[in-house]
């Protein structure tokens, strides 16, 4: 075997080291997770055309409703009923809940996982880049791009869910921009849920350091974390407003919970027990029985001094709601990016 | 100039010390062998060496003083771990331009010259090559990194005989037609008879012998390195368990 010789080694004593340039991780970082990312895309961009499809003659017929002049008359009705017929699986949102945890589990999880799980981290801690430089520029450019890609589909699932949240006179389910399922697609909701899920992604892989158990632990955490924040968190970004026997909530608020009261005290929740009934609304005329909605009893229990209360969050909210949101997502995946990177830096071979 | 100095290095598990008081001066230019048997505490030396691992006691400093695992350090030791791990989903080329990347320094034509005449192609996966050949393709990446110290933890463990003898037979040439300095550990012996001028024994946990070879066989009177090893690990068997005990 031939001896190849090394070339002189230049600038070898230079102890003020000039530190492997950060753009260098470009590259590194793409030819390492193009397949994640081109697997992200992939899915995406299906979607997005079926969305784009379906978006065109969706907004085109509520377009179409909107303009319609007279609403009473046969033609808008039709047009209405149009509107109406593109109601889908699609339309409550709750499938594409699902992406952002996914695309959180499968590109943030293995970033550090697959390292851990078959070694290849003593190569790439041990390269000049150093360790803490590598996994800083590695998290904070990946995280860039999904939340990029995700800001852009994010776009037009706002575009497409625009009828939904429209004239609530029109057909198509009636939804406050609030709703959970439609809120956290909308706006910035999407690319900051998506960041959130890749930085937990991130961490989950450098505290479990297998692949699979990883993005199973990812996916778990990030359906948590949005099933709390839809159910008690997101509601509480702004003390509710709170209206009286039901008459001004407005049609597309998002109503936190009902109560009944009498003399300034909590009387029962959604529906009166049957001694309260049948002490004041017991006559048919009133109309009773289990089978009774409030339209049967509430009047009746109105006249004798009870008070509908109803807590809510007005539909201009909408954007407010988004801000807080999307801050204090951005806010955990830099704190959650910084701890993995911290990790990185302490954790021993 | 040391290329490795330690003084009292320590590491502990857990409650278990892989190594301790381990006090050490590994000079420049020598091809160090790291010997002992399975769990001596050889990885564990290496990788305070490299910085993958801080120590729990005492310290490590490399190429004259810098501390292992600084800025400094890591631009001048390049490390094949156990087992060689590579991006195994990734080529050759693409293994070649992120070393590259990730280093202020590559010699990209020595790489390419070294892969050319071990017939390495360079679109085949990682993963789809060789043991050997992804022994010497680690080998060569580190070595295109033109480091000061090379180190090499149980590097032909898993190799046939004719894979360790082409691995090795790099090694050297790196050692003595560039002056690249060289510490590998191993728990087969004979590979290192041919190549090693300096000795490092270990045994659970600690520093047993450490010198230069030629030294070492002149004092203790034996004719081989193996030879050598094994008074000494014999030796050092018998102080951790005491005939007298086992008599008890």
């Amino acid at each position: 075997m031939t001896a190849l010789t090394l070339a002189a080694r230049p600038g070898e004593d230079d102890t003020s080291l000039r530190p492997v340039p950060w753009r260098r991780m470009a590259g590194v970082t793409w030819r390492q997770h193009r397949i994640a990312l081109a697997g992200a895309a992939v899915l995406l961009g299906a979607l997005a055309v079926y969305l784009w499809i379906a978006g065109l003659s969706l907004n085109h017929a509520y377009a179409g409703a909107v303009a319609c002049q007279p609403a009473s008359s046969v033609t808008c009705q039709g047009l209405d009923g149009t509107l109406d017929g593109m109601d889908n699986f699609l339309s409550n949102g709750f499938i594409l809940q699902v992406l952002p945890a996914a695309i959180g589990a499968f590109v943030g999880a293995p970033v550090l996982a697959r390292e851990m799980e078959t070694g290849t981290f003593r190569y790439a801690w041990t390269q000049g880049f150093g360790r803490r430089r590598w996994a800083l520029a590695k998290l904070v450019l990946l995280a860039a791009v999904v939340a990029a890609v995700a800001g852009a589909f994010g776009a037009l699932l706002t575009w497409y869910y625009g009828p939904f949240v429209g004239d609530q006179s029109l057909g198509l389910p009636r939804t406050t921009p609030l709703t959970p399922g439609l809120f956290d697609l909308r706006g910035i909701g999407f690319p900051a849920w998506t960041l959130a899920a890749f930085a937990i992604g991130a961490l989950a892989g450098m505290l479990i350091r297998r692949v699979v158990p990883a993005i199973v632990a990812t996916l778990v955490v990030s359906t948590g974390l949005a099933f709390a924040t839809a159910g008690f968190l997101r509601q509480r970004y702004l003390t509710p407003l709170l209206t009286s026997n039901g008459n001004s909530v407005p049609d597309n608020a998002w109503v936190i919970s009902q109560w009944w009261a009498k003399d300034g005290t909590f009387a029962f929740g959604s529906y009166p027990p049957n001694n309260i009934l049948n002490q004041y609304c017991a006559t048919p005329s009133a109309g009773t029985g289990k089978g009774g909605g409030p339209g049967n009893w509430g009047p009746c229990l109105m006249q004798h001094g009870y008070t509908q209360w109803t807590s809510y969050q007005p539909a201009t909210r909408f954007w407010p709601f988004q801000w807080i949101e999307g801050g204090w997502l951005l806010g955990l995946s830099v704190l959650l990016i910084a701890a993995t990177v911290w990790l990185v830096q302490r954790r021993a071979a | 100039m040391n290329v490795v100095e330690t003084s009292g290095l320590g590491k502990r598990y857990g409650g278990t010390w892989a190594l301790r008081e381990c006090t050490l001066e590994i000079p420049a230019g020598r091809v160090a062998a790291l010997i002992g048997p399975n769990g001596a505490g050889k990885s564990t030396l290496l990788n305070l060496a490299v910085g993958l691992t801080s120590p729990s006691a005492g310290g490590v400093s490399v190429l004259g003083g810098r501390r292992a695992g600084s800025p400094a350090a890591l631009d001048g030791i390049a490390f094949v771990a156990q087992d060689t791990p590579l991006y195994k989903t990734l080529s050759v080329a693409d293994m070649i331009y992120i070393t590259r990347s990730l280093n202020r320094r590559f010699d990209g034509a020595y790489a390419q010259a070294r892969l050319d005449e071990l017939g390495i192609p360079p679109k085949r996966k990682a993963g789809k090559l060789s043991g050997g050949q992804q022994a010497q393709l680690a080998l060569t990446l580190a070595l295109a990194r033109r480091p000061r110290l090379l180190v090499l933890d149980e590097p032909v463990a898993m190799l046939d005989p004719i894979a360790r003898h082409d691995f090795m037979a790099t090694v050297l040439a790196a050692a003595t037609g560039d002056g690249v300095s060289v510490l590998l550990s191993s728990h087969v012996l004979t590979e290192l008879e041919r190549v090693a001028n300096y000795l490092v024994l270990l045994s659970q946990g600690r520093v047993r012998l450490a010198g230069e070879v030629n030294d070492l066989l002149a004092t203790h009177g034996q004719a081989s390195l193996e030879e050598l090893a094994m008074v000494y690990l014999r030796a050092a068997g018998e102080r951790e368990n005491p005939p007298s005990e086992v008599t008890r």
